[in-house]
């Protein structure tokens, strides 16, 4: 394949598939409670199961009213309440508290919850505990799977980042099996699955474990490739800003489940309007990989051609006039639509960019993954800090400082803690007692700088302590060794040299070409290898847990071979604790150049802010 | 098949070691388990008949959705004369006998393995020490957080195992994970003493105050705090939010009083928006500089007395007063800020801060283009205070740097953005038609 660059991409599969799998058990799941039933759903299932059910599929199966879940006494009449919740302790314990005080009030009623996509033994715990067990049935809506576009699909977990790689809790291990088993067994069988950290490796071995528990039959597979990767092998990509469009969109106004909210600044009218940002937009899908400063010269191009075509009205005679109207009009209103809405976000993302010195911001995230005027840095954070601006975005530069730095020395780590408590509250401590848990922020040991100017010298066969195994013992920080790793990878090209971001020549040009995201040169060059050999470097640097394992190839004998081969070229990656828009835009140019399509399965969507807010625990 | 059924019900009703059993072998869901396994072969019915209506009829009992299920409890043995089930589920198909009967002969390994498909199992069995943590060790090396939390909480309701526990880290954090979703704080605190991390100990009881409202009352329980085992350098922290909070309060009452007498013009002049409780330590600075400013150093809400209460850097004290007095449009104490004399009795303007930044403070604080042009003026870098002035409007700035890099070209260009017949422009000609300014190009 590695040959055969640039031909034409493989088809991607069909996964409106499992849509309608999710849907149908939904249905069958509400079925089960027969008769008029309220519905309360947990505030963040609202946008998924709108995106594979509509309200009148549920009004159709007996649900009379719907409620979102908001912890609060309930105020319904219905004499059937079912609760559609994640395997969350607190929602439960809401539950209990409903329906124990329907037991008070002497009120009788029939209770379903319905946990998705498992419940957990320690949900069914809580409920043994609150005396209620026998009170309420319970079951699973395996909704594992939304497809998000036709190359991205979520698991839409976000808690799987902080439940894993923080609290060390493995109870989304299964979950990933399951949905790896799910793809699988729909187009599957895979060849080949490689993949790299702990997490990763855990959800391998319980997906073989189901392969094994149920029966497979010979298919014509349509995913030939699987690449597993933990969010923790690679902090620093989802810290830097983003300059892809739909990443800028994504950091600017955030997108939610594949939508996004313009505010009337952007639609210059009063109102807001909702979104969907997917390769249907055919506007949005022109640009939405496309570096940030060519995205202005492309809409303005494109609006001169709507204009044309427009003009052509004049001189058309009646009967022309008529063909133009039923079979050009309508789509160049809707382009038109689209055109005035993406150059409407575009001119808000300059304004707000220019507003809070963007360039700097961008300056200071370039020396520090290039490890350049890191004093400059230094004191550029600290006064982003003493300014009081943005409380993530500070902790964001933070983390990026120590994780390319592999740790700050003690003496700016105090210095820098203690004047971000000052400025936005000494209730952050929990917040740095998780970052520090995580190793996201640290403070270098006494020992390990002698390491740290190995790595920079490159004399890494004396680094000892790099390649550690992590064991069961010890902290679940890990040390990033970013510098040699990036030197081992080429992730920064010579600054010296001009970049061309019209006419892209790798991956770095997400990042105005500045870095090429490790998460995705990992990618790349275990694809082209077909393993990890010649990466033992690499990987002893980012603690191991690598592997490549050759899956049951029990294709069908007679299998078409160009359909197979087309297979081979479908790589699956799957993200867990999350990815970014920026990184799927770099797969995607990947694919283009060597002649794959790449599915992105992600826990969730996330970005640098979305990142951090999972470990502030300033809050109740 | 399902003859042996209602025996192993009749078990599990009269059985009285219901210790801990995940018992949901009961009839639906179960079903839902079984159904689960159908949909590997769901695939292949799409793939022979591509009606989406089809699709649908497949459902998750083998019974066509839509149609309502009698009273809800669908009889599975009700279709399995239906052919078609076989090709969909061939799983249950196997008689149950093939199946071991659960009440006693599970090793800890396929106990954990049943778990994790969600079956039904017993633990009355694993009673002794060396059970249960053979039961836990097999649930860890399944790698399931699911079943590592249920047999870790399973072991713990029975033996104090905190000992054991801490050789067993994964096991160790699924429980603490537990604990801290059920806010089971005082367990959780027991089991940290018991392991003898005191530093956690010390971050979970400060994180309490979180939940606690009433100003007095948080401020009493900080207070408290003081003498937990922090690091010496949070415990330094946890210090000034004491401190912090204590002259808040006494801030805010004074100032709350003074507010409603509608005799401080300040407070008339600029109400305040929100309480200055709980705020952080920079916000409160910037409230004492905004309303407090000239206070003498023995108040509580002087900003001297702040900075010197909380050891708050000259930088940081410099920022936060620029930005305060800026808001009020206080440009003489702006300019104070700034004074500095030197030995000869001159007095010059300098900054702990870039004076890009200042401006960029100031600007943001809509200062007036005079006030703006002093501080562009004073930025060092050439390049960066001609796009500021540019930016700003500052004409003056802009020509005196031109002729200072000697640069005709770019005077001459900039001549053209200038209003015709203005001063700027007449400034621009006379620097022109100077013939002792060498030009360089």
């Amino acid at each position: 394949m590695a040959h055969s660059a640039r031909r034409d991409s493989p088809e991607l599969p069909d996964f409106s598939l499992l849509k309608r799998l999710a849907r149908d058990q939904l249905i069958y799941l509400l079925e089960q409670l027969p008769g008029k039933k309220d519905l309360f759903i947990e505030a963040d299932l609202m946008s998924p199961l709108d995106r594979i059910a509509n309200v009148s599929t549920l009004k159709q199966h007996e649900v009379d009213k719907l409620y979102k879940v908001e912890y609060k006494p309930v105020i319904s009449t219905s004499d059937q309440l079912c609760f559609l919740i994640r395997p969350r302790i607190q929602t439960v314990k809401w539950i209990c508290d409903v329906v124990n005080a329907d037991k008070a009030a002497g009120k009788f009623r029939r209770y379903k919850l319905i946990f998705t996509p498992q419940k957990f033994y320690a949900c069914e715990a809580v409920l043994e505990e609150q005396g209620i067990f026998g009170d309420v049935t319970t079951d699973e809506w395996a909704f594992y799977l939304l497809p998000l576009d036709d190359d991205i699909i979520s698991l839409e977990l976000p808690e799987f980042f902080r439940d894993n790689f923080l609290a060390g809790d493995q109870r989304w291990v299964r979950t990933a099996g399951s949905t790896l088993h799910l793809l699988h067994s729909i187009y599957g069988p895979f060849s080949k699955i490689y993949g790299i950290g702990r997490c990763s490796k855990m959800a391998y071995e319980s997906w073989r474990e189901q392969v094994e528990e149920g029966e497979t039959k010979a298919r014509q597979a349509e995913i030939g490739n699987v690449f597993l990767i933990d969010r923790d092998v690679d902090f620093v990509t989802p810290l830097c800003s983003q300059v892809v469009y739909e990443g800028l969109v994504d950091d600017i106004f955030r997108i939610k489940c594949g939508c996004v909210e313009f505010g009337p600044d952007v639609t210059s009218s009063d109102k807001s309007m909702k979104v969907m940002l997917n390769s249907q937009d055919k506007v949005f899908n022109e640009i939405r990989n496309e570096h940030f400063s060519n995205v202005f010269g492309f809409l303005s191009q494109k609006a001169r051609n709507l204009q044309t075509a427009y003009d052509k009205r004049r001189g058309m005679d009646i009967k022309q006039m008529k063909t133009f109207v039923s079979e050009e009009l309508k789509g160049l209103k809707q382009e038109h639509r689209l055109l005035s809405l993406h150059i409407g976000a575009s001119e808000s993302i300059m304004k707000k960019k220019t507003k809070q010195d963007f360039q700097e911001l961008l300056k200071t995230e370039h020396s520090l993954l290039e490890g350049f005027e890191i004093r400059e840095c230094i004191s550029f954070i600290e006064e982003h800090i003493n300014r009081q601006v943005s409380m993530i975005e500070s902790l964001r530069l933070l983390c990026l400082l120590s994780i390319t730095e592999n740790g700050l020395l003690p003496k700016d780590y105090r210095s820098l803690k203690a004047q971000y408590l000052q400025s936005y509250g000494v209730d952050h401590l929990l917040t740095f007692a998780n970052l520090r848990q995580l190793g996201l922020l640290v403070e270098q040991q006494p020992g390990e700088t002698l390491t740290v100017m190995e790595s920079k010298v490159g004399k890494l066969v004396n680094d000892k302590t790099a390649g550690k195994l992590t064991d069961a013992f010890s902290s679940l920080a890990k040390k990033s060794n970013f510098r040699a790793l990036s030197k081992k990878l080429n992730l920064v090209p010579k600054s010296d040299e001009e970049y061309d971001l019209r006419v892209p020549r790798d991956m770095a040009y997400i990042f105005s070409g500045a870095y090429i995201p490790l998460s995705c040169k990992l990618i790349e060059q275990v694809l082209e290898r077909d393993g990890w050999t010649g990466l033992e470097e690499v990987t002893r640097l980012l603690n191991g847990h690598e592997f490549a394992v050759t899956g049951s190839t029990a294709g069908s004998s007679g299998a078409d071979s160009r359909a197979k081969n087309d297979a081979q070229r479908i790589v699956l990656v799957m993200f867990l604790g999350g990815c970014t828009f920026s990184e799927i835009s770099a797969l995607r140019f990947l694919g283009r150049e060597r002649g794959y399509k790449f599915i992105v399965v992600t826990t969730a969507i996330t970005n640098s802010s979305r990142l951090i807010e999972a470990l502030l625990d300033n809050h109740v | 098949m399902m003859k042996s059924k209602p025996d192993e019900e009749d078990y599990w009703n009269s059985s009285k070691f219901k210790a801990f059993t995940f018992d949901d072998e009961d009839d639906e869901f179960s079903r839902l388990k079984e159904s689960k396994q159908a949909v590997n072969s769901i695939r292949r019915l799409v793939e022979e008949d591509d009606d989406e209506d089809d699709v649908e009829k497949v459902s998750w009992s083998g019974e066509p959705v839509g149609r309502k299920t009698k009273t809800g409890s669908f009889q599975f043995s009700d279709s399995l004369s239906d052919s078609s089930v076989r090709l969909y589920a061939p799983e249950l198909r196997k008689p149950k006998s093939e199946y071991k009967d659960y009440v006693s002969d599970w090793s800890p390994e396929e106990t954990v393995h049943r778990m994790q498909q969600g079956k039904a199992v017993s633990l009355e069995k694993f009673r002794s020490l060396q059970d249960k943590l053979l039961l836990l060790d097999f649930s860890i090396s399944a790698h399931d957080g699911n079943v590592i939390t249920a047999v870790t909480l399973f072991t713990i309701t029975f033996t104090v195992l905190f000992r054991e526990l801490e050789s067993r880290q994964t096991a160790l954090r699924h429980f603490i994970h537990y604990l801290t979703e059920t806010r089971d704080q005082r367990l959780l605190l027991e089991l940290l003493r018991a392991l003898g991390r005191t530093e956690d100990i010390a971050l979970l009881q400060y994180k309490e105050h979180l939940s606690i409202a009433d100003e007095n009352k948080r401020r009493d329980f900080l207070k408290s705090c003081l003498s937990l085992p922090f690091s010496p350098e949070d415990s330094a922290h946890v210090q000034d939010h004491y401190t912090l909070l204590e002259r808040q309060i006494i801030i805010e009452a004074t100032d709350r009083q003074a507010e409603r007498g509608g005799k401080v013009e300040i407070f008339q002049k600029f109400p305040r928006r929100a309480s200055i409780l709980n705020m952080p330590l920079i916000t409160t600075l910037y409230y004492c500089c905004f309303y407090h400013y000239t206070e003498s150093e023995g108040t509580y809400s002087s900003p001297l007395n702040v900075r010197q209460t909380f050891r708050i850097s000259e930088k940081q004290f410099f920022v936060t007063a620029l930005a305060a007095r800026a808001k009020l449009k206080a440009w003489v104490d702006v300019d104070a800020l700034f004074t500095s004399r030197n030995w000869l009795g001159f007095t010059r303007k300098k900054s702990p801060l870039g004076f890009h930044r200042v401006v960029d403070i100031l600007q943001k604080n809509s200062a007036p283009t005079q006030v703006l042009q002093e501080y562009v003026g004073l930025v060092d870098d050439a390049e960066l205070r001609i796009s500021l002035a540019q930016k700003h409007k500052c004409h003056d700035i802009i020509i005196n740097t031109y002729r200072d890099l000697k640069d005709r070209q770019q005077l001459l260009g900039y001549r053209g953005k200038v209003e015709r017949g203005s001063v700027e422009e007449r400034k621009i000609n006379e620097l022109l038609d100077n013939p002792q300014i060498r030009w360089k190009n």
